[in-house]
């Protein structure tokens, strides 16, 4: 069973050493017969594993750009009939006649561009403001429960915004915010436009109301996730030159995770432009273009949500997906100049 | 020789501490430390890992007051001034006293808004006087003549010894009194930490500098004064020839021969 004759492994690998001790040398070379046999099916069993992780890996993300063109082609196909009839035309219409059918789609992608718009400039500002101050500012032993409120914020279900935008927060912006901004503004030109009466409730500014609501905890969240990451020597050591907490954060923090925020703001304006449910509820679903921010619009997903039921005609319908396909094209184009721009801040940073 | 000749001889002191404890909540990290930092002179503190160095020096500037539960007891007086007074500026205090860190922290921006930034907080000044400014402050480091060409490129573009020099120049261009540098090279290859040693030695003229050190030589080559801490205590100070070459104290001789720690 064991054998001083060197093994063909140990002949090319260990042969050097040979012979400075017997003991050894025979206990070393014994094994690797029967093991290496052994390696040999092992290993050959271990690659077949790792092709087959590697082709389901690789089927994994294929069927992801399947559906992706699935999506698309689908959109295209069903939109064509809309686009036969209506051309290019339908991008600029601002008609929506279900009897005539004759549509556009100016008014939903006004309305969707608007809401979200008005979204983020509330939510940007605030949602930077929760992040810095739960980074910066805030008693340790608020962190976490403050933290956590966000995150739970993100998980409430957009119907309940919905319900909550109609019956609580409508109610309140028309009978205490929307006279007031009136009111305030009613004597500048330009503003007096935008918040010209009546106060309705709902329209396009509860809208990005709600929406800045729902996409406040992805802003928040995200940010103060990417200012955690700033390496806590560098804030030392403007604090060493003697700079505040403002001038911390203006200076040294922001510039250093602009591209994490940025991505943060992005992820968040994606998912106002697409938000159906609450804005269905509280937009007022009028297929008109009004100055007023106060005046009752539509969206193009809430056009979507609460026509294509009773959408009987195929042109109707066609239509209904041509909408579908503005917005996927939207959202496409805010993420490619997301990204477009993210690269060039890495490339003049680096 | 009297204690009043010894004075004589002896340079100002710019910093004086007293009595000094600190603690990390429960912990008491820096026990009953008392030692002056003379004027215009490098004071270095030794000692191995978690003794209290870096501790000590982030009293200093109380940096420490950044984090809670930390907290120092006892006095330390900058210029005859009770640093750790809590009706202190702060702000002002860490313009007068600057620190250099491990690490190169370059801020996220341009070579020259390194500079400026610091001075930006403090002073108004002309765009040609600012210019003036980070060019001293640059000179200053050594670095003028490597990276005057590409003031406006990122300062992270820098090599690693360009880094720290560029942060020594920060420090220099809000004009402080006290420099402290927390073991400046210990990230840097042997020919840019001669360069800042070199810088340091130049730096004496103008300014009080401390320094943490795990390098022994650096302490002789660079120091007029050398600390010795273990375990939170300061077990021996005085002047760096005396301390390397006729330590008072066994522990003292026993680390700086490499015996332990």
């Amino acid at each position: 069973m064991f054998s001083i004759e060197p093994s063909p492994r140990s002949a090319n690998g260990a042969g050097g050493e040979a012979g400075s001790d017997m003991s050894e040398v025979v206990l070393q070379q014994a094994a690797p017969l029967s093991v290496a046999a052994d390696r040999t099916r092992v290993l050959s069993r271990l690659a077949l594993v790792d092709r087959l992780f590697r082709q389901v890996t690789r089927a994994a993300a294929v069927i992801v750009l399947v559906i992706l063109g699935g999506v698309i082609v689908s959109l295209v196909y069903g939109s064509w009939p809309a686009m036969k009839a209506f051309g290019f035309g339908f991008l600029f219409s601002q008609s929506w006649n279900p009897v005539t059918e004759n549509f556009g789609a100016l008014p939903a992608i006004y309305g969707t561009v608007m809401t979200s718009i008005i979204a983020m400039l509330i939510a940007v500002p605030v949602g930077l403001g929760i992040a810095i101050f739960l980074t910066e500012l805030c008693p340790y032993v608020l962190r976490r429960p403050i933290g956590t409120a966000i995150e739970l914020l993100a998980g409430i279900p957009s119907i309940i915004y919905g319900i909550w935008g109609l019956f609580v927060l409508a109610p309140f912006l028309q009978s205490h915010v929307q006279p007031a901004l009136i009111a305030a503004f009613g004597d500048i030109p330009v503003f007096s436009t935008l918040f010209a009466g009546p106060p309705y409730g709902i329209g396009m500014l509860t809208a990005g109301f709600i929406l800045a609501i729902m996409v406040l905890p992805f802003i928040a969240s995200i940010s103060r996730d990417v200012f955690e990451t700033v390496p806590l020597v560098l804030k030392e050591a403007a604090w060493g030159i003697g700079a505040t907490t403002w001038e911390v954060t203006r200076y040294v923090v922001i510039p250093y995770t602009r591209v994490g925020v940025i991505g943060g703001v992005m992820l968040g304006l994606g998912r106002a432009l697409g938000e159906t449910m609450a804005v269905t509820f509280v937009i007022g679903n009028a297929h008109k273009i009004s100055g007023s921010l106060l005046a009752p619009g539509t969206t193009i997903s809430a056009t979507i949500a609460n026509e294509f039921t009773e959408a009987v005609g195929d042109l109707y319908t066609s239509a209904l997906i041509e909408l579908g396909l503005i917005l996927f094209f939207i959202t496409f184009v805010v993420l490619a100049v997301a990204r477009y721009m993210l690269m060039r801040i890495e490339q003049k940073s680096a | 020789m009297n204690a009043a000749v010894q004075a004589l001889k002896e340079p100002p002191t710019k910093v004086s501490v007293r009595s000094l404890d600190f603690y990390y909540g429960a912990d008491r990290s820096l026990k009953n430390i008392s030692l002056p930092l003379r004027a215009n002179k490098v004071t270095a503190f030794i000692g191995p890992s978690g003794c209290g160095k870096s501790t000590l020096l982030r009293v200093l500037n109380r940096m420490y007051d950044l984090y809670p539960g930390q907290r120092a007891e006892g006095e330390v007086l900058l210029d005859g001034e009770n640093i750790l007074d809590p009706a202190i500026d702060l702000n002002a205090l860490r313009s007068r006293v600057g620190m250099i860190f491990q690490k190169p922290t370059p801020f996220p921006m341009s070579i020259y808004e390194n500079i400026a930034f610091g001075i930006r907080l403090y002073e108004k000044l002309s765009r040609a006087d600012m210019d003036a400014r980070v060019e001293g402050a640059l000179r200053g480091a050594a670095l003028w003549d490597e990276v005057k060409d590409k003031l406006q490129t990122s300062g992270l573009g820098l090599s690693g010894g360009q880094q720290q020099r560029l942060c020594i120049a920060r420090s220099v261009a809000v004009q402080p009194e006290v420099i402290l540098f927390d073991e400046p090279c210990s990230a840097l290859d042997p020919i840019s930490t001669a360069k800042v040693e070199e810088l340091i030695d130049e730096l004496t003229h103008r300014y009080t500098i401390a320094i943490v050190t795990h390098n022994m030589q650096q302490a002789v080559r660079i120091s007029d004064y050398t600390a010795f801490m273990y375990l939170g205590e300061l077990v021996e100070f005085g002047e760096t020839d005396d301390v390397f070459n006729k330590p008072k104290e066994k522990r003292t001789l026993d680390y700086i021969t490499g015996r332990f720690g």
